[in-house]
């Protein structure tokens, strides 16, 4: 005989998941005590929404899913943030939670929540197990969904009798038969064949690439495509790291808060080929004007994608990595000189300019000193708000990743993505950047990164506002600072240890970049706090 | 402009909750949404009406078929398909006039299911034109109560 909580653990195994995040309680108790019997490393997180945040950065890091674990109640509905948050970049997650016994279900016996009704809308599927039995299939199912297709986050809720009750033996399907669910990955020859067309006569082409090209696992066709048309790339938030940012070839990322330089050349290209992006409204403000003067191309493995948020003159429902070079073997084509000299020539203008206060770090060039001495794989965690867009336009990534909450924009992501990164990859530098704005919404993991001994380096822009919406109340609010002051900001030198983690404060470039130099040699956690002076724009 | 989507789903418990709020969540707008098992028991079949642009009809398609228990969607066109709704009708009628609502109940091809001392319970099967048509004749005599099912809609084979 074997139970719920056994075969679940043995789920897992079969998936070779070595790592999760999870945090207990009463009802997940039977899984967690099973677990603690195996190899699986079980990370305690401070909080719910870190499990969720740190199993997205595992993820992303090892390009496989990510599991979380949470129990009932208030635990999984902790974890609806950090669910979002992996729903709208598309990182798949299995995250599990324990439910109350399934014969008191819809009595609201103590920590009960609707979890799966909670979560229906920012899952890709959820299941409520009802039967110890469907155990295997419904994880075999929830793997299968979250890595194929468009990735995203699988929510399966197990009550707690559903994990104690035993069944006669344990079986995991080979293969999983989903009638609904077959996700077309090939690309249509005729599109391909159209859309080769349509490349070869436009005279100003432009490729939009967003998270879509890394997930797919199509860098390297991508860099066999661009090298060989010479067609200039931007990027979306999701899509930076993409191509080396010096690279020039690369005009930067686009956007409401992105290069100039980006933004003016897909207004001014006759072609967008959009890959792996999904055109949110940061990215692409105002798609009519583009399509006004430019055909569309847009290839996206999930075809709701296409047509959703720009019109597009010609759809490929397909993975990156299987349409590329289909579309490169059509095409012969060679960017012409006048375009590429027109774009290097943007870039060049529109450099952005830091501004430099005196006492002050001046964080766009700390952050471009900075990422020039990490090792070329490092993995950048930026968090949300001024940090975010400080890290997006100025971090000089060569072979690492950009890591950071895109389309929810979660304050908080930083710091536990870190965590998740630095346990898939434990020989890469990673480091997360947040203000202290943000950092305050997950210093607590401080303790998981201590506890774990995790080499994560930590930068806090401590500007004593929340800096995105203060030059918000700038622009709109005619100065009005209505709630954006962090009147009291803690000594995080001394809070950092506090936990035993060494820390230091900057007030210039050079004594940030002196410390950053130090700290990058030990491989021991560091937070290092940057005074930014309020008034430092995100632009 | 209205549409009619029949799509097929997997026939599990939550299922109507994850196309309900997908309605929900995308600000779409439902006229009806009936739902029933098909000749194979493990399949549902849920006929929807909604209101909207053709973007609207395509995002809708699109966004359906995301949905993990969500087999097959198809937006029927104008004459593709005949479309039926039931509904229930009490409305007021002593016995004065009786047989005024007969007529009309026999006009129209209605049937009465239920008649007491003040009122008369009409079933009607028809479509949505006719039916309105049915309560603009009853409406002078006072409608007490009105239950549709919604509508449901089936291909055509003749004339495809």
């Amino acid at each position: 005989m074997i139970s719920g909580a056994e075969i679940m653990v043995r789920c897992l195994q079969e998936e070779n998941v070595s790592v999760l995040f999870g945090y207990p309680g009463a009802v997940i108790c039977p899984f967690f005590d099973y677990l603690y019997k195996t190899d699986i490393k079980a990370v305690l997180v401070r909080q719910e929404q870190n499990a969720a945040h740190s199993a997205s950065g595992y993820a992303r890091a090892k390009s496989t899913v990510g599991v979380c674990v949470a129990t009932s109640g208030p635990g999984a509905l902790n974890m609806i943030t950090g669910i979002a948050t992996a729903y709208m970049d598309s990182i798949p997650l299995v995250c599990i939670t324990g439910q109350v016994r399934s014969d008191v279900l819809g009595r609201d016996v103590f920590q009960e929540a609707d979890i799966t009704g909670a979560c229906e809308s920012f899952v890709k599927h959820s299941y409520l197990v009802k039967n110890t039995a469907d155990l295997p299939r419904v994880f075999k199912e929830a793997f299968h969904i979250a890595s194929t297709g468009r990735p995203g986050p699988v929510l399966i809720d197990v009550p707690v009798d559903v994990q104690t009750a035993e069944i006669e033996e344990f079986v995991y399907p080979e293969r999983v038969n989903i009638i609904g669910y077959k996700p077309s990955v090939s690309g249509h020859p005729m599109q391909i064949k159209r859309a080769a067309e349509m490349i070869r006569s436009s005279k100003r082409p432009v490729i939009c690439a967003g998270g879509g090209v890394l997930s797919s696992g199509a860098k390297p066709r991508f860099r066999e495509f661009i090298e060989k048309t010479g067609i200039p790339v931007v990027s979306t938030m999701m899509g930076i790291g993409i191509m080396p940012s010096d690279d020039p070839q690369y005009v930067g990322m686009l956007g409401s808060h992105g290069r100039k330089a980006a933004n003016v050349t897909v207004h001014n290209a006759d072609l967008v080929i959009l890959c792996g992006a999904r055109v949110g409204d940061r990215a692409v403000a105002s798609p009519d004007q583009v399509v006004e003067h430019a055909n569309v191309i847009h290839i996206d493995i999930d075809p709701a994608e296409i047509g959703k948020n720009m019109k597009t003159s010609i759809p490929i429902v397909g993975d990156m990595k299987n349409v590329l070079p289909k579309l490169l073997a059509e095409v012969e084509y060679h960017t012409p000189q006048e375009w590429k000299e027109q774009v290097a020539q943007w870039k060049a203008e529109y450099e952005p300019k830091p501004q430099f206060f005196d006492g002050y770090v001046e964080p766009k060039t700390f952050i471009a000193a900075l990422s020039g001495m990490v090792r070329s794989k490092a993995i950048m965690c930026a968090d949300v708000g001024q940090n975010q867009i400080w890290c997006a336009n100025n971090c000089r990534l060569r072979d690492g990743r950009f890591f950071t909450s895109g389309g929810m924009g979660t304050m908080g992501y930083s710091v536990p993505a870190a965590v998740g990164a630095k346990l898939a990859r434990p020989t890469r530098d990673v480091i997360a950047v947040c203000g202290d704005g943000s950092f305050q919404m997950s210093l607590n993991e401080l303790a998981t990164i201590a506890t774990e001994n995790l080499n994560v380096k930590i930068i806090v822009m401590r500007n004593t506002v929340l800096g995105m919406v203060h030059e918000l109340q700038d622009v709109l609010y005619e100065s009005r600072y209505a709630i954006t002051e962090l009147s009291t900001v803690p000594d995080f030198v001394m809070l950092a240890k506090s936990y035993g983690i060494d820390s230091a404060i900057a007030s210039s470039n050079e004594e940030a970049e002196r410390i950053a130099k130090d700290m990058l040699r030990s491989d021991k956690p560091f937070v290092l706090v940057c005074n930014v002076h309020p008034n430092t724009s995100s632009r | 402009m209205k549409y009619t989507l029949s799509v097929l789903v997997e026939n599990h418990a939550g299922v109507l909750s994850k196309v309900s709020s997908l309605f929900a969540r995308r600000a779409f707008n439902i006229d009806s949404l009936a739902v029933g098992i098909t000749e194979d028991p493990n399949i549902s079949r849920m006929t929807i009406v909604a209101d909207g642009d053709e973007y609207v009809i395509e995002q809708l398609e699109k966004q359906l078929n995301k949905v993990i228990p969500v087999i097959k969607v198809r937006t029927y066109r104008e004459g593709e398909y005949i479309s039926r709704e039931l509904s229930l009708i009490k409305v007021n009628c002593p016995a004065k006039q009786r047989l005024d609502i007969m007529k009309i109940s026999e006009l129209m091809g209605a049937s009465i299911v239920d008649v007491s001392v003040n009122t008369m319970t009409l079933q009607f099967a028809d479509t949505l034109e006719r039916f309105e048509t049915l309560c603009d004749l009853l409406k002078p005599y006072g409608i007490r109560e009105i239950v549709r099912t919604g509508t449901v809609a089936i291909e055509k084979e003749s004339r495809k």
